[in-house]
């Protein structure tokens, strides 16, 4: 069946602002970052949480760049807590002392995302362009005093793979009831520095059986999400649950967007929250209808008993590597543009041979940090 | 993992019911939702660290005394299992 209608919403990311303390080298920022002078006001956040929860959403992840960079924080949460809304925050811990998350948790913070580049201040350095790790461990400590919902964030690829164990530890050794294990997706400034990142195919499996193992032993204790770099996939991941099916993204100036890397897709124009209510664009923009269900599907998704699980995958991606945003996603097996990925990972596979993987000998590539935005 | 009988279950940091007046009943927990209704909404009201879950299981025997005992037992510990294994419950001693 052919259907374009829209199911409810069930997340909004609120990307507050692009202004960060880090400059990470996969940041999934777009390339062209948001101005500060052009960021929506309280009032405007406040008004687009409300019409979030009218429409059915259950919770808002504030993100960024640095959420925490945004003077008026406290009053985002207060009004994202007032419309109903559960309220995650995805930091990096950097704009922050103990008075201030007391502060978070009394405004009505749920949930407490503490992102790490690495298990060790050097590896985090060199991805961050910055020193924080230091700080992280700091805010670690800050967490166990207050009631608040912990996970650690842990983006992972090939310079880090070697300290699951230690990333692991540190988290066991926290009030964390939450980790996350994400290989780096390939978007925005990972895409630019994919060749750095790109983890072998043995050290992929290695960590997946280290994440399996792990969440046998802290079941009850800890939940350990994983997700996997999809190059290596044989099916793609369902990208935002399908597009236009469960999330909306809003940028730092107001843009409603189906996903972070939308952006990239050429010819695709997106509404503002300030021009139109959220539910307008999520029922009827040209953005969110463009890949909702089935009708731009191509051969061989259009008949694919698989379509209705992974929606073909992932938009951004059929761009990126196809040059075509309505081609099968190529980390599919079934696409016909596979073959290019599998050319992206044999590069990564003879690089490796050639110079046996010791990440810490490994020489430092020449990484293109994020920078800041004016 | 199984359940003891004499822990006191309570809903973990970031998880909880949203406000009476929305609707459906959910359960909010970090990146997660579950909605709630029947008798899964009778056990999370109930998972306040002051009942046991000896005592969670004997209020629900007699809410639905037209039941099997056993059976809302057994119902009783796989739902508690199961939001264990989501990490929304913390069973204190």
């Amino acid at each position: 069946m052919t259907s374009t209608s829209a199911n409810d919403p069930l997340a909004l990311i609120a990307e507050l602002t692009h202004r960060c303390p880090l400059h990470c080298v996969y940041c999934s920022n777009p390339l062209a970052l948001t101005q500060r002078t052009t960021e929506l006001s309280t009032a405007d956040w406040s008004r687009v949480f409300q019409e979030a929860a009218a429409l059915g959403v259950l919770q808002a992840d504030f993100t960024g760049g640095e959420p925490l960079t945004r003077p008026d924080i406290l009053d985002l949460i207060r009004a994202a807590r007032a419309a109903g809304l559960y309220v995650n925050l995805i930091t990096s811990g950097m704009p922050l002392d103990e008075s201030r998350l007391e502060a978070l948790t009394q405004a009505g913070l749920d949930h407490f995302q503490l992102s790490f580049q690495g298990a060790r201040e050097e590896t985090a350095q060199e991805i961050s362009g910055t020193k924080a790790h230091a700080q992280k461990l700091r805010v670690l400590e800050w967490l166990k005093h207050h009631r608040l919902a912990v996970t650690l964030n842990f983006v992972i690829h090939r310079r880090n793979l070697d300290q699951l164990p230690e990333m692991l530890a540190l988290a066991e050794s926290s009030s964390a009831t939450r980790v996350e294990f994400a290989h780096v997706q390939y978007y925005g400034w990972a895409f630019a520095n994919r060749d750095s990142l790109l983890p072998t195919r043995e050290q992929l499996m290695q960590s997946v059986d280290f994440f399996k193992k792990s969440q046998e032993r802290l079941t009850g204790k800890i939940r350990i999400e994983y997700v996997v770099p999809d190059y290596y996939a044989k099916y793609p991941k369902p990208c935002m649950g399908g597009w236009g099916r469960k999330l909306m993204l809003i940028t730092p100036n107001g843009d409603a967007l189906p996903c972070h890397a939308a952006r990239v897709i050429p010819h695709l124009s997106f509404e503002n929250v300030k021009d139109h209510s959220l539910q307008e664009i999520w029922e009827s923009s040209e953005a969110f209808q463009k890949f909702r269900g089935e009708s731009w599907m191509q051969d061989p998704c259009k008949t694919c008993d698989r379509r209705t699980q992974d929606f073909g995958g992932c938009r951004c991606q059929a761009f990126l590597l196809a040059a075509d945003a309505a081609a099968t996603d190529p980390v599919c097996s079934l696409a016909p543009q596979r073959p290019k990925v599998d050319a992206i990972l044999a590069t990564v596979a003879q690089a490796s041979a050639c110079a046996p993987t010791n990440i810490s000998t490994e020489s430092k590539p020449a990484w293109l940090y994020r920078p800041n935005p004016a | 993992m199984s359940i003891d009988l004499n822990a006191h279950p309570r809903l973990s940091p970031g998880c909880r019911m949203n406000e009476k007046t929305q609707q459906p009943r959910t359960l909010l927990m970090p990146e997660r939702a579950l909605r709630l209704h029947g008798p899964s909404l009778e056990i999370v009201e109930r998972c306040d660290g002051k009942r046991s879950v000896q005592q969670i299981i004997a209020e629900l025997q007699e809410l639905y005394s037209k039941a099997e005992p056993t059976k809302v037992e057994q119902d009783i510990l796989g739902y508690l299992a199961l939001l264990q294994k989501e990490r929304a419950l913390d069973f204190e001693p």
